[in-house]
This record gives structure tokens, C-alpha cells and sequence, in this order.
């Protein structure tokens, strides 16, 4: 009687599972691989019949080839770039405890939700031919010229990559580091290895997961990078992404913007692939610790230099250019002023796009929290089909739910016109579109956070748990939850990010009149005049401090009393 | 922990109220335009109090990405009127065939020479220069004179002055190398823009990136001369911290320098409200809502019984000889010409 009890019991828990793991697959198919299908089709098939011409046009101009290995060289060397000054830092982060860090990282992730233009400007007032530095180094020196001059260079871009980038790889890494025992690498230092000896071949191999995700993110940001290389980079550099909003909307060339579309993709997910494989072959099981009992206080010397040193370097990266902004923002023709500021609360023209600061944070805010709610839940979910047993499917589906990453918006944009056009799935212009799309590109975020934290859980925990009469979903609570909590709320704060961040460039759809805070920013930046670039500056500013309040505030955030880890 | 689950679930109950559908009202026409798109809500709602209709403006990117998703959802239409196709993407437009044809009767005030379409299926609303503007105060120091033609700006004394935004990439870019078309022909105008480009020419990716980040007289950058409107200059003296007796730039307006932006407005073809569609399209060309559009867009109203606000009869010139480019020939030569461009300026 009471096995049999069990085994329904077990068969329903069963159904449950995959009747969950349904819902990100519908998601998907709905929101991503349908509407991509019909665009592609309609760009491929425009008649009935299958017309691939446009692909040796590409093949045979020889530009596209440029643009293609571009694009791949400047990804990789940003991402290499970000690894090696984030990694000391994430030590920092990882290993001491120092008043002001909640803060500081929350500094760090802001670049990420300003508009390029503005962070451009920014760079320009710090390190232009009119700029602070250059200032001061003709002063100091006594130089009759400017003597760097990084505009449109490919040096501009590669600091403005690391600019947007750093926290991802500094969250991600030292999230995972944070649960990583110290005790490992001070017994190899006991044993004569040099401290980086100790690093090299104990503490670097641990961290490889981490290390591995932040990196394939940084990348494919970088790959699909459109303002920074088109704004800082001027016009000679050209990357795939560009080439396809260009062919799609001023050129009306489908066939071509939808085989390039499929280049990015196709090479994406091959890059996904070989990652998946080293990735899961990688992740082993290590005994996670509690971050209380690796963290220790600056005291010594060394302690000092060695933090100093970092946050020192993330002050000049990233905390400049954003404090650039905040001063401008408050500087007017004759000299500080909150007249900007005031500005924004004024409607002059009593116009209908007209957004009040506190209905654009709003919404803002709504928007993102349920592209959180959306995203960590069925991040949660995918991570969990992707670590249950192992199957070969596996290796496959992990790169699928990549690739809205690496997907246009303008192509991904158009395919919910055309797919989305008939009841119920008539979306076309409504509201709850905007935290779909953001919630696609927010999803890989979660997994790449999540997965290595989950791969690295010691599958002993569990079955002990198991023995001693725990119910899955109690194991689940118990075990690997609370080891997994701070890398799900990394994931949650760059679905936050994401979707704060996004106006209108990243997820390509007709909106309503719910005006966010970016698309204010733009509005203003659209027209000639003094008051709007100042008010475009304070709603930046705007933009930064609540998404630092909202950063912090997920960080804060417990479900119950899980410990802390 | 429920709490907080309710908390998180607060923004998506919000959310779906928002999404639900409205009980029934009258009508309810949606407009799809750019996002360049302004006007007084005063305005639209006194078109709502004489009509019953409601107008819902849907803002779906630029100018050619709306167009575009207009064309992709021309048998489902997204919305009944469209806003803001200009003379360069007309041809598109007109021959995917997404508007029909409309006799407004406000169709008597608005001059011949603005009118692209004989069957009247694109409607002319509204028309911009993009002329070279330049920096007032950089020229009153310089011993040269601002410039005031498209030749001048390839003598050697104006070398690395002027900064102008990518035509593949940008609006006004691509108006500006319809200018230089225009006037050098297309026998000329590539010589013209490898001699601009052996001057020094800077090319910025659009036009918040010129105007912004390299105009000398609105940011850091180091450029007195950049690529913009001729409504530019008023648009400074109209949102000036302090409204000065002079703007601070000026748009030069000479013979065959600016390229016209015509724009128009249609009834989309599928429309379940065309006769309410047509009373949107009359009250778009009325005196009304023509003459609340310069203050809120900085283009001139089509309708000429249209008044001007102040601040575009003191601070804005129209130029009288801009150089034109038929929309056929924009249609049928734009991806060469940008090509041809893109190989000559940037490679």
C-alpha cells in the first residue's frame, strides 16, 4: 500500500518536472524560434521557392569576410582584456570584507544601463583632445598639444568594452570564488608552492567555470557590440550587427540581412557548442564553504596595497566616466545649477510624449522587476533540465537558449510582426512584449550565473539528504539552494540591468506610450539645445541611482532564512 | 515569504491589467509613426472631444524601420494611419502599396511643389531642411568666414572643421549626400567627397554623436562645422538655459547646400475605420495640429495658412534653392550610392 503511495507520489512528482520543464521550451518557441523561423522564411522564400542568391554575394565581396573577422578579433582581445583586470579584482571582492563594498559593486554594474552616446561623451570629456587628461598633461608638462588622442581607435573601443563589461565578469567570478575553500590553497602554500604557483595550479582550475561563463558572456557581448564600435570607433569599423540593421531597414534587403542574421547565429551556437562541452566536462564538484568563513578584514600591509590597488584602478575605469556625467549633469552656462533637474518636472509644451521622471522610473522599475520574476524563474527551471541526469540533448539545448544573445533585434523585431499577428497571439504593440524580449536576453545571464554554481555542488550533499529521509523539493530547499543563492541573485541583478538599460536599440519592437527612462534619455537627446542635453545628463543620473538602489536591494534579498552562504 | 512573493508578483498583475482590453468605446485608431514623433496632448485631445475617436500612437523606431514594419504587417495592418514616411523612403512605400488613396479637402492649402504623389495615397504633413550648421562664436574669431557653399568646405582653409554623419547608418547623413547629388550630379558628387575626405572630413555615426560629441558649439569636440537642420539654430534659442538675443549657431541656407525632408502621412490600406482613418488625416493637415508641429518636431508645417511660432520666424531661415532628388531615383540608386560612398569615404 504504502510503496505503491510512493510511487504515485514519485510519477506525479515526475509529471511535475516536466511538465516545468514545458514552460521555457514554449517560451522559447513562442517567443523566439517561431518568430525567427517566419522572418527567416519570409526573407528566404519570398515566393514559395528557396532563394539563397544573396549568399554569394556575400561570399564573393570579400567585405563581409572582413567584417566578420573583425568583429571575432576585437570580441576576443576585450574579452581578454576585461579578464585580466576583473580577475584581481573579483579576489578582492571574493576573499575581503572592507566597508563600502555593497556600494562599490553596485558602481561597477552601472555603465551598463547608459547610453552609449552619453558614456561616449563621457570618455571624451576624460580622455578627448579637450579632455581632463590631456589638460592636465599640457599644463603639468608644459606641451604645446594634446598628446593622447584615442578618438576612433581601436584602443577607445577596447577601454569602452572593458567599461561595460568588468562587473559582468567581477560578479560572476567572484560570486563563485566567494563559496570556494581557502584552506586548499594554503596547504599548497605550507607545502612550498610559491604563492603564485599556489594560484596557477590549484585556485585557477577551481575557478574555471566561472572564469569560462564570465568570459563566453563578455564575448558575445562584445561580438554583437553596436553603439560602442559605431560611436568611439567612428565609421571605418563595421561589425556584423551593423551590417544587418543597415540591409534590413535602409536598404529593405531581407535576403541579405536575414543570411547575415543566420551567419551570427549559426556562428554563435557553434561557439556556444564547443563551450558547452569543455564547460560540463570542466565542472567538478568542490567543497563550497560559507563566505563568512573565507572572507577576512584588511589589516596587514599587503592586505592594503593589494585592495587599494584594485578598487583604486576601478575608481579611474569606471567610477570617473559615471562621476563625469553626475558633475555635468549639475553644471550649467554659469556654473552649478539644478536647473536640469528642476527642468524635468516641467511639461513647456504641454507635449504628449512628455515623460515625468516619476512615471518613467515607474515604469522603468515595473518593467524590470517582472523581466527579473520571468527570467530567474525560468532561468531557474532551465538550469534544472540541464543538470537532471545527463543526457545528450543536454549539450545541444545549453547553446539554444543562448542565442537570443547573439540575435539581431531588428530581425528578431521583425519576426514578431509578421508571427504575432493573429489572436490569440496578437502581441503586436501591446505592452507585455517589452519584459518578454527583455527576459530573452536576460535568461542566459541567469544560466551562465547559475549553472557553475549548481555543477559545483557536491552530489554526496544530496544523497545524504536523501538517506536521512528528505523529500526532493526539501533537498532542493536545503542543499542546493542556499548554495546557490548568490549566484542566482547575480543573475537576477543583470536581468535587471538588461532590462533597465534597454532602449529600443536591443529588443526592436513597437511600443506603446509607456515611456522608461532610457527612451526619455533619447528623447531629449533628439533636438538641438543646452537644456535638453542637460536633462538628458540628469535623467542619466537619475538612471544610475535608482538602478543602484535596485542592485543593492535585490542583493539584500532573502527568501526565508536560508543561511548565509 | 509570501509577502514578497506577492511583491514580486505586483509588476506582472500590473502589467496584465494594463494589457487587458478596455470595455468598449467608441473607436479607438492607432497611429504608427517614428519615434521623432511630438505633439500637444491639448491637441490630440481636442481631436477626441470633436470626433469621439481616441488616437493611440504607436512609435516603432526610425523612420525607415516603421516603414518597414508597416510593409511586413501590411495584411494584418498594425494600425490605420501612418505618420512620417519621408521623400527618401516614398517609393517604398508607394510601391508595396500600404496607403490608399485620400482627396483630403485640407489638401488646397498645402503648395504643389511639396506633393509626390498624384493619387494623393501619401499625403504631405510636414518639411525640414538639413543644411551645414556651424559654430557662431568659433567663426567670429577665425579669420575665415563661415562657410557658404558645398565647395568651400574642400578648401584647403576649412581643412578638418567639419564633421558629417554616415548616410548608411543616419538620416540627416544620407539627406546631405542627396544635397551633394543634387548639385555635383552623379558624374560629380564622388569626386566632391574624396576631395572632403583629403580636407579632412569627420564622419560620425549619427547625428546625437555629431551634434553631441563633436559640434564645437554643443559639447567637447573640436568640429565648428556639422551636418543638421536649418531649424537647428532655433531649436538652441528655444532650449537655452537662459534665452540669448543671438543663437549660438547658424544654419547655412545658400543655394543648392540643403537637402528637403518632405514628410507625409497615409491611411493604411486593411483599416476597419477608414472613414474615422480620413478625419484623423484632415485634422493632421488642419491649422491646428499644423501649427503645434514646429515647436514640438522643429520641422515647418505643409499647410500654408499655418502660422509660425516666433522663435522660427526670427531664428529660422528656409533656404528658397534646396537641391533636390527625385524620390524614383533616391528608390532605385540608394544602395549604390551608399555603397560607392561608404568605398570612397571610408575604406
Amino acid at each position: 500500500m504504502k510503496s505503491e503511495e510512493q510511487i504515485v507520489k514519485l510519477s506525479s512528482l515526475f509529471t511535475i518536472r516536466y511538465s516545468l520543464f514545458l514552460l521555457p521550451l514554449a517560451f522559447f518557441i513562442l517567443f523566439y524560434f517561431y518568430p525567427l523561423g517566419a522572418i527567416l522564411k519570409l526573407s528566404f522564400a519570398p515566393a514559395g521557392g528557396l532563394d539563397f542568391s544573396a549568399l554569394g554575394k556575400l561570399v564573393r565581396t570579400g567585405y563581409y569576410l572582413r567584417v566578420l573577422s573583425f568583429t571575432f578579433w576585437q570580441a576576443t582581445a576585450s574579452t581578454a582584456l576585461t579578464l585580466a583586470l576583473a580577475l584581481p579584482g573579483a579576489y578582492v571582492f571574493a576573499r575581503y570584507d572592507f566597508p563600502g563594498k555593497a556600494t562599490l559593486k553596485a558602481v561597477s554594474t552601472l555603465p551598463f544601463v547608459l547610453p552609449t552616446v552619453v558614456v561616449a561623451n563621457a570618455f571624451t570629456a576624460l580622455l578627448g583632445p579637450r579632455g581632463v587628461l590631456n589638460g592636465w598633461l599640457m599644463a603639468f608638462f608644459a606641451l604645446p598639444r594634446p598628446p593622447i588622442d584615442l578618438t576612433h581607435t581601436i584602443w577607445i573601443i577596447l577601454l569602452a568594452h572593458v567599461f561595460y563589461n568588468y562587473s559582468v565578469a567581477l560578479r560572476i567570478i567572484s560570486s563563485y570564488w566567494q563559496n570556494l575553500p581557502a584552506d586548499v590553497t594554503e596547504v599548497a602554500q605550507m607545502l612550498g608552492a610559491s604563492p603564485a604557483r599556489a594560484f596557477r595550479h590549484v585556485t585557477l582550475p577551481m575557478l574555471k567555470p566561472a572564469i569560462g561563463a564570465a568570459a563566453l558572456l563578455v564575448f558575445m557581448f562584445s561580438f554583437t557590440s553596436f553603439g560602442v564600435i559605431l560611436i568611439l570607433g567612428g565609421a571605418k569599423f563595421a561589425t556584423i550587427e551593423v551590417e544587418i540593421y543597415r540591409q534590413a531597414v535602409n536598404l529593405f534587403n531581407l535576403p541579405v540581412a536575414a543570411t547575415l542574421s543566420l551567419v551570427q547565429i549559426l556562428f554563435t551556437f557553434g561557439l556556444m557548442w564547443v563551450y558547452t562541452r569543455t564547460q560540463s566536462n570542466m565542472a567538478r564538484p568542490a567543497k563550497l564553504k560559507s563566505s563568512r568563513s573565507v572572507q577576512r578584514a584588511v589589516r596587514t600591509a599587503k592586505d592594503r596595497l593589494i585592495v587599494g590597488g584594485n578598487l583604486g584602478l576601478m575608481m579611474v575605469l569606471l567610477a570617473s566616466p559615471l562621476l563625469a556625467l553626475i558633475l555635468r549633469s549639475f553644471r550649467g552656462e554659469n556654473g552649478w545649477t539644478l536647473t536640469f533637474y528642476r527642468e524635468l518636472f516641467i511639461n513647456r509644451r504641454g507635449a504628449l510624449f512628455f515623460v515625468p521622471p516619476g512615471e518613467a522610473i515607474f515604469n522603468s522599475t515595473a518593467i524590470a522587476l517582472t523581466t527579473v520574476v520571468f527570467a530567474v524563474a525560468l532561468g531557474i527551471i532551465i538550469v534544472l533540465m540541464l543538470t537532471t541526469g545527463e543526457h545528450r540533448w543536454q549539450k545541444w539545448l545549453d547553446p539554444l537558449f543562448m542565442l537570443p544573445l547573439a540575435t539581431s533585434a531588428v530581425t528578431l523585431g521583425f519576426g514578431y510582426i509578421i508571427a504575432l499577428n493573429k489572436p490569440p497571439l496578437n502581441l503586436r504593440g501591446s505592452l507585455i512584449l517589452v519584459p518578454i524580449a527583455h527576459t530573452l536576453v536576460a535568461i542566459p545571464f541567469v544560466i551562465r550565473s547559475v549553472l557553475p554554481a549548481v555543477r559545483s555542488i557536491n552530489p554526496n550533499l544530496r544523497e545524504v539528504a536523501a538517506v536521512l529521509g528528505a523529500s526532493p523539493r526539501k533537498v532542493w530547499r536545503a542543499v542546493d539552494f542556499p548554495l546557490i543563492r548568490r549566484a542566482l541573485l547575480v543573475g537576477a541583478v543583470f536581468a535587471f540591468t538588461v532590462s533597465m538599460g534597454e532602449f529600443g536599440a536591443t529588443v526592436f519592437i513597437a511600443r506603446p506610450q509607456t515611456p522608461t527612462m532610457p527612451v526619455a534619455i533619447i528623447r531629449f537627446l533628439g533636438q538641438p539645445g543646452a537644456l535638453n542635453y542637460g536633462q538628458a545628463l540628469a535623467m542619466s543620473s537619475l538612471l544610475m541611482l535608482v538602478c543602484a538602489v535596485g542592485f543593492i536591494g535585490i542583493e539584500r534579498f532573502r527568501l526565508g532564512d536560508e543561511g548565509e552562504f | 515569504m509570501s509577502k514578497k512573493l506577492i511583491l514580486l508578483l505586483l509588476p506582472c498583475i500590473i502589467l496584465l491589467a494594463a494589457c487587458a482590453p478596455q470595455p468598449a468605446e467608441p473607436v479607438t485608431l492607432r497611429l504608427m509613426t517614428h519615434d521623432s514623433f511630438e505633439i500637444s496632448e491639448d491637441v490630440l485631445n481636442q481631436f477626441t472631444a470633436d470626433t469621439g475617436i481616441s488616437v493611440e500612437v504607436l512609435k516603432s523606431g526610425d523612420g525607415g524601420a516603421a516603414l518597414t514594419q508597416a510593409i511586413l504587417a501590411k495584411d494584418n495592418p498594425l494600425a490605420d494611419v501612418f505618420y512620417g514616411v519621408d521623400n527618401t523612403f516614398l517609393s517604398r512605400a508607394l510601391d508595396n502599396d500600404i496607403f490608399m488613396s485620400y482627396n483630403s479637402p485640407e489638401l488646397k492649402n498645402i503648395p504643389d511643389a511639396l506633393k509626390l504623389d498624384p493619387q494623393n495615397r501619401a499625403l504631405p504633413v510636414d518639411y525640414g531642411d538639413v543644411c551645414l550648421n556651424y559654430d557662431r562664436a568659433f567663426f567670429a574669431q577665425s579669420p575665415l568666414d563661415p562657410p557658404a557653399s558645398l565647395e568651400d568646405l574642400t578648401d584647403p582653409a576649412y581643412a578638418n572643421l567639419t564633421v558629417v554623419e554616415n548616410p548608411a547608418t543616419s538620416t540627416p547623413g544620407l539627406a546631405f549626400l542627396l544635397a551633394t547629388i543634387g548639385h555635383f550630379g552623379t558624374d560629380g558628387y564622388l569626386q566632391y567627397w574624396s576631395d572632403l575626405k583629403a580636407n579632412g572630413v569627420a564622419v560620425a555615426d549619427g547625428w546625437e554623436d555629431a551634434y553631441w560629441g563633436q559640434f564645437s558649439a554643443a559639447s567637447d569636440g573640436d568640429r565648428p562645422i556639422v551636418v543638421s537642420y536649418a531649424t537647428s539654430p532655433a531649436a538652441e534659442v528655444f532650449f537655452a538655459e537662459t534665452p540669448p538675443a543671438e543663437s549660438p549657431t547658424a544654419a547655412v541656407v545658400s543655394d543648392e547646400t540643403c537637402f528637403r525632408q518632405i514628410e507625409f502621412v497615409g491611411v493604411l490600406k486593411g483599416t476597419k475605420y477608414p472613414a474615422e482613418a480620413k478625419k484623423l488625416v484632415d485634422f493632421m493637415l488642419g491649422k491646428t495640429f499644423q501649427e503645434d508641429i514646429p515647436l514640438n518636431m522643429w520641422v515647418y508645417p505643409a499647410n500654408s495658412t499655418a502660422s509660425l511660432p516666433d522663435v522660427f520666424t526670427k531664428f529660422s531661415v528656409v533656404p528658397q534653392n534646396p537641391a533636390t532628388v527625385s524620390p524614383e531615383d533616391i528608390q532605385s540608386n540608394r544602395e549604390n550610392w551608399i555603397e560607392a560612398w561608404t568605398q570612397t569615404v571610408l575604406q
